[in-house]
């Protein structure tokens, strides 16, 4: 381009010569140049504007549309997950303490129908009662010529049943898959299993659901998908639960018992490695409550911790502890089992109207002198007799981790009197259950530390507070050996185990009030071996009869404590513990005078 | 120059666009391998929980306490029982083997220097 010259020489030499100032043109032609410059700049900045604001909208549009494809197409899951997301959303296994399946998840399938497709609904009718006989037929053809569109036919099916509904090739038969909670040992620990059920129930998944025992307490655990791969464990042993299961079903059918139950707790650590309550029922069809007559006729009721009753002279231990930790006696203090005694008004009597005189407290336990202990209690008083058993656990449900366990509530008296105090010595006017009477016993058994039984496996040694010095109750310890050495448990022996313990028989209060002539609780509460407790093992049979002998023998020396024998004869050894001599007490050094 | 930059740049470009473009596949490839690859584990994962089932169903103690009833004969399988916890002292290990002496020295006259008996 040609540029114009600020001072073209033709029109300035002109200007001159008519007299005109020169720097007028220069101004006139810089003004025009300015404003040739100033519309370029102008038209650039525009442009500039219009690509910046295409650019915008590009933009814009791009997001716009994304948007808009992002609404209307279907919502997919995101395909690049985080490293380690769980692959399996199922509910989590339970196992014993060795890691063996309790329970667990099968896939198996849902049978549903929808009728508007069906093509031939009497044919297919006809067939799914012949693979399924418990469908009733008649209602299976309304439904399926009626106006549903859909039903369930069959909540779980298998897989042969399954193909055996392909077969029948009707499109309006359709499978949803499902996952089925399994419990691959059938009955074995049914009641701390307790069992599922499905909840929300959609075709293509279900919700299963804990209805009762662990599956119920642990539900939130069990069904958080982090868990999916970490099984809940147990403190349960399968081999031991499963031996416990046969003894007892076996005692309880000898002694023509209703029912029975057993537990055994580790006394250290309060884990209950076997668990039983009998009659059972199977986890896997689990039946229907009862729902009129006695609840604990119900295989459902869990009587090692729902049945709660007076557990008997099982109980006298506690007072004869107590009055040790005290200072109150010693085994050998000699204690007034004379009658009469009359507490409150109500005269205090002894199994047959024995009379055994002045006894050591140590045969007071070992003939389980009511008396005896009455005398005791009344010693120590109302207020620390309830403390005692207060820190022992008896005055609230276990914490034992089954759904059922809250209900076990012990019953107490209402009004703690002198006479209340005499009865609960020897386990009259409390009921507590069994699990509650173990948990005391491994508070003897470890030494005096208070045991908050547990279904957990515990990997950590678990130490509760201290109820009571551990010489009394070492001292406790010898006066149950001695029952089983000596006294009413003699059938309790069992070779190199050293078995300690205490009966208990309780008649069975009539639920109109009063109690039973012919009905017993009996119960053996024991702990092995003797010089160094591990295990606790209580055994409670509901109405045994031992008709071996010429009139029916009811006490737990008869019924249950053989069972009881049994069972630690058959477990002692699956636990690893081998028979051993029991330490001979030292003798004692005689002094004689010498001059 | 400018020329060249322009070319050069509009070249990089492309070369960019192509890259982004290989990678954008060869990461949905590797999403979709991912995704066999986990259906796959889910189904082992399901294959080996039936399983694990089916062994502690033929494991159950019931089972095998009625399969040792039948094969009694030939088995003589019973309940343990604490009878049979031995102690190592009654464990009859093989007897050491005696090692046969051929052309051996006499060391009788030497027990008195090496003290030996």
């Amino acid at each position: 381009m040609i540029r114009t010259p600020l001072r073209p020489l033709a029109r300035i030499l002109r200007a001159r010569e008519v007299g005109e100032n020169p720097d007028a043109i220069e101004r006139e032609n810089k003004r025009l140049r300015h404003e040739e410059m100033r519309d370029q700049m102008r038209a650039r900045a525009e442009s500039r504007l219009l690509i910046l604001g295409l650019g915008f909208v590009c933009a814009f549009a791009v997001v716009g549309l994304r948007m808009g494809m992002l609404s209307t197409s279907d919502p997919a899951e995101p395909r690049a997950e985080v490293q380690g997301a769980a692959i399996s959303a199922a509910r989590a296994d339970i196992v014993d303490r060795d890691g063996r399946l309790l329970a667990t998840n099968f896939e198996t399938h849902a049978l549903y129908a929808q009728p508007r497709q069906l093509v031939d609904p009497e044919n297919s009718a006809d067939k799914l009662v012949q693979i399924f006989p418990d469908l009733d037929k008649e209602r299976l053809l309304k439904d399926f010529t009626g106006k549903r569109k859909f039903l369930w036919i069959k909540r779980k099916i298998s897989p042969e049943q399954m193909q055996a509904v392909h077969d029948i090739g009707d499109p309006g038969l359709l499978f949803g898959p499902r996952d089925m909670r399994l419990y691959p040992n059938g009955t074995l620990a049914a009641h701390v299993l307790g069992g599922a059920s499905f909840g929300k129930e959609g075709v293509s998944a279900a919700e299963v659901i804990g209805v009762a025992g662990v599956e119920k307490y642990f539900d939130n655990y069990l069904r958080d998908p982090a868990n999916a791969g970490r099984p809940l464990t147990l403190a349960l042993d399968l081999t031991v639960q499963a031996a416990a299961e046969r003894v007892l079903w076996g005692g309880m059918k000898l002694l023509n018992a209703k029912g029975a139950t057993s537990i055994l707790m580790d006394a250290h650590t309060g884990e209950v490695v076997s668990v039983v309550s009998l009659p059972s029922f199977d986890p896997n069809n689990r039946p229907r409550p009862l729902t009129q007559g006695d609840q604990s006729d119900d295989p459902l009721f869990n009587r090692s911790v729902q049945g709660v009753y007076e557990l008997g002279s099982a109980f006298k231990i506690f007072t004869a502890a107590q009055a040790v930790d005290l200072g109150l006696a010693t085994s050998d203090t000699m204690i007034d089992t004379k009658p009469p005694m009359r507490v409150g008004g109500f005269s205090i009597g002894e199994f047959r109207r024995k009379n055994y005189g002045v006894i050591s407290l140590s045969d007071v336990i070992v003939h389980s002198s009511n008396r005896g202990t009455g005398r005791v209690a009344l010693e120590i008083g109302v207020e620390k007799q309830q403390d005692f058993l207060r820190e022992l656990g008896f005055f609230d449900a276990t914490g034992f981790e089954i759904v059922e366990a809250a209900t076990g509530k012990p019953l107490l008296p209402k009004k703690w009197t002198d006479l209340s105090a005499v009865t609960i010595s020897y386990g009259h006017g409390i009921s507590t259950s069994p699990m509650h009477l173990a948990a005391g016993y491994a508070a003897i058994a470890n030494g005096g530390y208070a045991v908050t039984p547990t279904i957990l496996r515990q990997d950590a040694p678990v130490r509760g507070p201290r109820v009571m010095g551990a010489e009394a109750a070492a001292a406790a310890r010898d006066m149950l050996r001695k029952v089983v050495s000596e006294g009413t448990a003699s059938f309790g022996e069992v070779p190199g185990y050293a078995v300690a313990g205490k009966t208990g028989t309780a008649d069975k209060p009539k639920p109109t009030g009063g109690y039973y002539e012919d009905k017993v609780i009996a119960t053996f509460a024991s702990m092995f071996p003797a010089h160094d407790p591990k295990y606790v093992l209580v055994v409670t049979l509901d109405e045994p009869v031992e008709t071996s002998g010429d009139e029916p023998r009811r006490t737990a020396g008869w019924t249950a404590v053989p069972v009881a024998a049994e069972m630690i004869r058959r477990i002692a050894p699956l636990l690893g513990l081998r028979p051993s001599v029991e330490p001979a007490p030292l003798t004692d050094i005689t002094l004689t005078s010498s001059n | 120059m400018r020329t060249l930059f322009y070319m050069l740049t509009s070249l990089a470009v492309i070369g960019l666009a192509f890259w982004a473009y290989r990678e954008n596949y060869a990461t949905q490839q590797a999403l979709a391998e991912t995704e066999e690859l986990r259906t796959e584990i889910r189904a082992a994962h399901a294959r080996l929980a039936v399983l694990r089932a089916e062994w502690a169903y033929l494991n159950r103690p019931d089972r095998l306490r009625d399969l040792a009833d039948i094969n009694f004969d030939s088995l003589g399988l019973l309940p343990l029982a604490p009878e049979q916890f031995g102690r190592l002292d009654q464990v009859s290990y093989p007897q050491a083997p005696e090692i046969d002496f051929v052309n051996g020295i006499d060391v009788s006259s030497m027990a008195d220097v090496g003290g030996v008996q």
